[in-house]
This record gives structure tokens, sequence and C-alpha cells, in this order.
């Protein structure tokens, strides 16, 4: 699984990860500043660590001593922001199209009309991103995240910016994923009853710091 | 309507700023793309270099077009020899063209690049996109509009350039007399005011034309977008 041993830093504020991930979801909680989505941006690729490696199963993302950096795009891991950030020159179908048609059909891990029915997409596919509401939109991300058939599904305050009865309707799909799907996902708030409701094994992040693995 | 010789200005004038428009879209791209999205050590020349057409008066930019690419210049000698042939020439006029448009056309798509959130970049990078692909796929299609005012500003600028035009290549009826140097060569000769009269009113048409043509394809593209 996922394997973290980094330290990364910027300006005054440093990062130490050491990490092994074995579960299939990972809460992080952490208040504002303590460094969630820097980890998040490091996994990812769009931060790159002054020390130390990252590496999913057998492949290495990042290895500062066997100088490797894999680029982001071919890391196949899916990072959810915390506003939906559909693009907005294309529909809803085009949006959720736009990485399955980077991919060859049969290592495509979740079919179009799955990742549909499992976020009750039909009714939106031919709708312009701003014709959405912040929930709507939200679904449409991650049904676009899951067709890029990632190894690993990273969630940085998918919920940040809804309103509670929209949170109620969301939470539910991600406990649909995590049942129902063999994807591996990191999930990373500041609400620890988010991760309650997941029933997802928590750890905190504090001053750039894992506690409690 | 229109004698053979406005007609001529009309179609050289046409010809010369869709040349120019067509051939600066490409530089202008990757110009404004490095500029809005890079910081390196002589950005500042860059950036002077690209201004100085905008403050230099017209007439030296023909002239020093005329010492580089003048058929014995620094380089028209070599691009002779090639048979490529600038000045006094219709394709001259699309080089002066190019060079007075080409800042104004830089500066709408770089705001472009500038306004586009980087996060959509990011997100279509995390989805498997190469950076040549995202560049394709979400960072030009969202700069549409900058480089659809570009583009008209650009070939608006192209139709009316004069002094850099007549310094360089000249006044020659059918081959480098555009609209605005034939609005001159009918305002010297004593029964030539009312051609010029109706040049002037044909570029007029021409300019709103061309700003009205810009209003509704943002509006449309806005309407897309939902902004």
């Amino acid at each position: 699984m996922l394997k973290c041993d980094f330290q990364y830093q910027h300006a005054d504020f440093q990062l130490n990860i050491k990490l092994e991930m074995q579960q299939q979801l990972l809460g992080i909680v952490g208040a504002s500043g303590s460094g969630k989505s820097t980890l998040l941006k490091n996994i990812v690729g769009l931060l790159k660590p002054q020390q130390g490696c990252i590496q999913l199963n057998e492949q290495v993302f990042i290895d500062t001593q066997q100088n490797i950096h894999m680029p982001m795009h071919q890391r196949k891991i899916a990072l959810i922001f915390q506003n939906a950030l559909l693009f907005p020159h294309m529909n809803v179908q085009q949006n959720l199209c736009y990485a399955e048609k980077l991919i060859a059909q049969p290592e495509r891990k979740f079919p179009f009309e799955e990742v549909v029915e499992l976020l009750e997409l039909s009714p939106l596919i031919q709708r312009q991103p701003h014709q959405l509401s912040g929930g709507e939109a939200q679904r449409v991300s991650i049904g676009r995240a899951l067709l890029s058939s990632p190894n690993l599904l990273l969630l940085d305050e998918p919920l940040t910016g809804l309103d509670t009865h929209l949170k109620q309707q969301i939470l539910p799909f991600f406990k649909r994923m995590k049942d129902e799907l063999d994807l591996p996902m990191i999930y990373v708030t500041h609400h620890p009853e988010e991760l309650e409701y997941l029933e997802a094994d928590t750890l905190k992040l504090s001053q750039g710091r894992l506690q409690g693995n | 309507m229109f004698s053979p010789e406005e007609l001529s200005a009309l179609y050289l004038s046409a010809k010369v700023a869709l040349w120019a428009t067509l051939i600066c879209l490409p530089f202008a791209v990757a110009l404004a793309w490095t500029l809005a999205r890079h910081e390196f050590r002589l950005k500042f020349l860059v950036e002077a270099c690209l201004q100085l057409p905008m403050v230099l008066p017209p007439v030296v930019l023909g002239y020093l077009l005329l010492v580089l690419f003048g058929n014995k210049g620094w380089i028209g000698q070599y691009l002779n020899a090639m048979g490529i042939e600038l000045a006094f020439n219709w394709k001259g006029a699309v080089l002066a063209s190019m060079i007075v448009a080409f800042p104004l056309m830089v500066q709408p798509i770089r705001l472009s690049f500038q306004l586009i959130n980087r996060q959509l970049e990011h997100v279509a990078g995390s989805l498997g996109a190469s950076p040549f692909r995202v560049f394709c796929s979400i960072s030009l299609p969202l700069a549409l509009p900058g480089m659809l005012i570009g583009s008209i500003l650009c070939f608006s600028r192209s139709l009316g350039e004069f002094g850099a035009t007549i310094t360089f290549v000249g006044n020659i009826p059918d081959e480098t007399r555009t609209i605005p140097i034939a609005i001159y060569s009918f305002l010297q000769q004593p029964d030539g005011e009312e051609f010029a009269i109706r040049l002037v009113i044909l570029s007029l048409c021409l300019a709103f034309s061309a700003l009205i043509a810009n209003y509704f394809i943002l509006q449309k593209y806005q309407r897309k977008l939902g902004a």
C-alpha cells in the first residue's frame, strides 16, 4: 500500500511525514495550517519533497536518494479539491470522460455507467457546470476522478463550502465508494464527524507531523 | 459601387491584415504563455522589446525594417539570395503590420492565461493528462476569449497601419497600396477627396464590424462559461 517517509519545507513550515497506509480509507484530521493540503500535494506530485520517498505498492513516485521523480500525470492518483473545479468549457459528460479517454479500454477500472449510477449523475449529464448546484458539481468531480481509474484517491476537504444539507447528501456517496469500490482513499478534513460517519481509521496532523500512527 | 482602385486597396488591406494576424497568432500565444507563467532573469528585456513598437514612431520602425530587410539590408540580402523579397512588396507590408500589431495581440492573450484558475490545470494533470495535453485541452480553450480579442486588435491595427508600411514598402498600386495609403494618395490629388471620403467610410465600417463581431463572439463564449 502507500508508504511515505519524507520532509517538505516551505518558508518556516516543515512537514515531516512517516506513514504506512494499509487500510482502504484513511482519515486525516487537523486544524487549518497543519499541513493537510501540503501532504496531499506532495503525494499527488504538485509539490516535491526536499528529502525522502513516497511509494504506492511497488511504484516509487519519489525517492530523493535515487533521484527518482515521477511526474504527476503518470502517478494515477486522483485528487479531489475543496471546490469541484469542473472544466467550465465542457459539459458534465465531457468532464466525466476527460480522463477516461486517456486510458485504454482494458485498463479502465470503473465502467462509465456504473459511476453514473453510483453517483446518480444521469439527470445532469448534458448540463454545463454553471447549471449545477455545489453538491451536484462535487458529485461530478468525484465521478470524473473515479473515471481516471486511479490507484489512489485523495480527498482534500471535499465537503468544505457545502451547507449541512448538501453534506448529508454527499457523505453517503463516499460511504458507498468505500463499501463498493476497491480503491484506497485518503480523506482529509477538519471535521472529525465526517470520518466517524465513514468509519475511517483516523490520524491527526499537527504542526506538520502525523500523530496516532 | 467601388472603383477598381478602391477594391484593390480593400482586397490588399484584407490580405495583409489576415496574413499578419495568422502569422502572429502562434508566436503571440507562445510568448503570452511564457510571460504569464514563467519568471526568468531577462524578462524585463523581453517585455521592453515587446512594447517597443508601441512607443517608437512608425516611420522609425519602417526605416529599421528597410535597413534590416531591404534588398541590400543586413538580413534582406540573404533572403533576397533565397528568392524572398520583402521591401516594396505586399509581403513586406505583412511584416510591417506584424511588428506594429504584435504587442496588441500578446497582451489580451497573456491576461487570459493569467486569469485561468491554475487548479483546473492541476486537476487535469492529476487525471493523467500530460503538460502538453493540459495546455491544449484546458489552458488554450480557456484563453480563447483573449485570443479572439488579440486577433481582432491585430487585424484592425494591421488594416490601419500606415507609417511603417509606406516607409518600408512604399506606395505601389495593386502591390502595397492598402486603404490608409490609398486615402493618403487620394488626398494628394486635386480631385481625390471624394474617393478618400468613400475609403474613410469603408474603414469606419470595417472597424465597427470588427468590434461588433468581437462583442458578440465574447458574449457567446461568456454565456457558454456561465460568466
